[in-house]
């Protein structure tokens, strides 16, 4: 199939919801909501339901793979995302400082 | 095929006991996981260790790949003539080696409980990381991606099979954005639906330009009297050259904004170009040039370290 693809950004201006999250992530709903409910898994908004950021589908395939690969329970998930988000806003500080760092 | 030292890959004994091999693997997947660890290959060293990890903890599947004898790492070799009869198939099925990957060798036994499995097994979903320009990034561009994915055929063996995947990337892909080809991935087996394809966008580095979100730094190279006079430049950004007016005064470190001149904003607007301005002198003087410094160095009565004294005062 060489047709082009349909590409789907995964930013902030596209929302999921939950039923999306648990067909894309692999994670089931009750552990999804579990992250919710500890705060590891950001939530746009509860009227009508349960909608995420299509950032949160990383974040959600990245909880998934955690939970398999570590043999790791929902607690441990949250807290390893919560570390890991902790990282990646320092390296985002970090390319943000280094982008503007002069390189002459 | 050529075959694979899982027992190596964990750093076991091939008789270590499935406490042995689960510490192994705990141990090299906390330190090659690609979402936690930042080493070099990491990512090809996880794979191999998950690999040999899937095999040897289930004791089927090991009993399995024990019966395949020990060989070393990488040599050619086919399953004997009963392998197949004894381990993980029915007898009947034709099965060939020709065209399988050592690594697709016991996806069969999971592919017997797929057959029997109602919903059918959804296909494998992909990550793949892409690395565009900043040209591309601005312009938008076509990926022509070419993988080798793993796929279960009509007897539900896996087998690698090679596609080309085009995907438009629009105008305004940053560092870090994430992309999903929904069905892209793997075909699923048996109605099960197909894998999804992820692209993570990554932006080359650029001669001129470093990017952070949608924004833009440049270096400005000004010499002394350009920085303490003044002047017009012309300022290359990624849509052509534009006149920038540098104020008198402009010290090194001094962000000059072009408005609207970074990477586009898909969802409308466009990040911002910043010329930071850097005095830099020529490494050697003629005379004439050391002449007129001097001159200046004697007519000033400029002080850049003035605030040295009034702190320590």
């Amino acid at each position: 199939m060489n047709h082009e693809t349909e590409v789907l950004w995964l930013d902030e201006h596209r929302a999921v919801s939950l039923h999306e999250l648990v067909e894309i992530s692999g994670l089931g709903e009750a552990e999804l909501l579990e992250l919710v409910h500890s705060g590891a898994l950001p939530v746009r908004e509860t009227v009508g339901g349960y909608s995420f950021s299509a950032r949160v589908v990383t974040v959600a395939r990245t909880a998934c793979r955690l939970r398999d690969d570590f043999e790791l329970d929902t607690r441990g998930v949250g807290v390893a995302l919560r570390l890991l988000e902790r990282v990646r806003d320092l390296e985002q500080e970090i390319a943000r400082l280094r982008a503007q760092t002069p390189g002459i | 095929m050529k075959y694979t030292d899982y027992y190596a890959a964990l750093g076991v004994e091939r008789g270590a006991s499935a406490d042995e091999i689960k510490k192994a693997y705990r141990r090299l997947a906390q330190k090659y996981h690609p979402d936690v660890s930042k080493e070099p290959g990491a990512e090809s060293k996880f794979k191999e260790v998950a690999e040999a990890y899937q095999t040897l903890k289930d004791p089927e599947k090991r009993a399995a790949y024990d019966a395949l004898g020990s060989r070393p790492q990488g040599e050619e070799f086919r399953p004997p003539p009963d392998w197949t009869r004894q381990h993980g198939g029915n007898g009947s099925e034709q099965f060939s080696f020709d065209d399988i990957d050592f690594a697709d060798l016991f996806s069969r036994f999971g592919a017997r409980g797929a057959q029997g499995a109602r919903g059918g097994m959804p296909g494998q979903d992909f990550e793949v990381p892409v690395e565009i320009s900043i040209e591309d990034a601005f312009r938008g561009t076509t990926l022509s991606l070419s993988l080798s994915m793993p796929e279960y055929d009509a007897n539900g063996q896996l087998r690698r099979v090679p596609h080309t995947v085009k995907a438009r990337i629009a105008a305004g892909a940053v560092d870090g954005q994430r992309l999903r080809l929904p069905g892209k991935g793997g075909k699923g087996f048996r109605g099960g639906r197909d894998g999804d394809l992820y692209l993570d966008i990554s932006l080359k580095p650029h001669r001129l330009y470093r990017a952070t979100g949608h924004d833009l730094y440049l270096d400005l190279p000004l010499s002394p009297s350009e920085a303490a006079l003044g002047t017009s430049l012309e300022i290359p950004t990624l849509a052509g050259a534009v006149s920038l007016k540098i104020p008198a005064g402009t010290s090194s470190g001094r962000k000059l904004r072009l408005s609207g001149r970074g990477l586009p904003n898909p969802r409308g607007g466009a990040g911002d170009l910043f010329a930071v301005a850097q005095i830099v002198v020529p490494s050697a003087l003629s005379d004439r040039e050391r002449e007129s410094y001097q001159r200046l160095a004697a007519d000033s009565n400029f002080e850049p370290r003035r605030h040295f004294r009034e702190e320590g005062a």
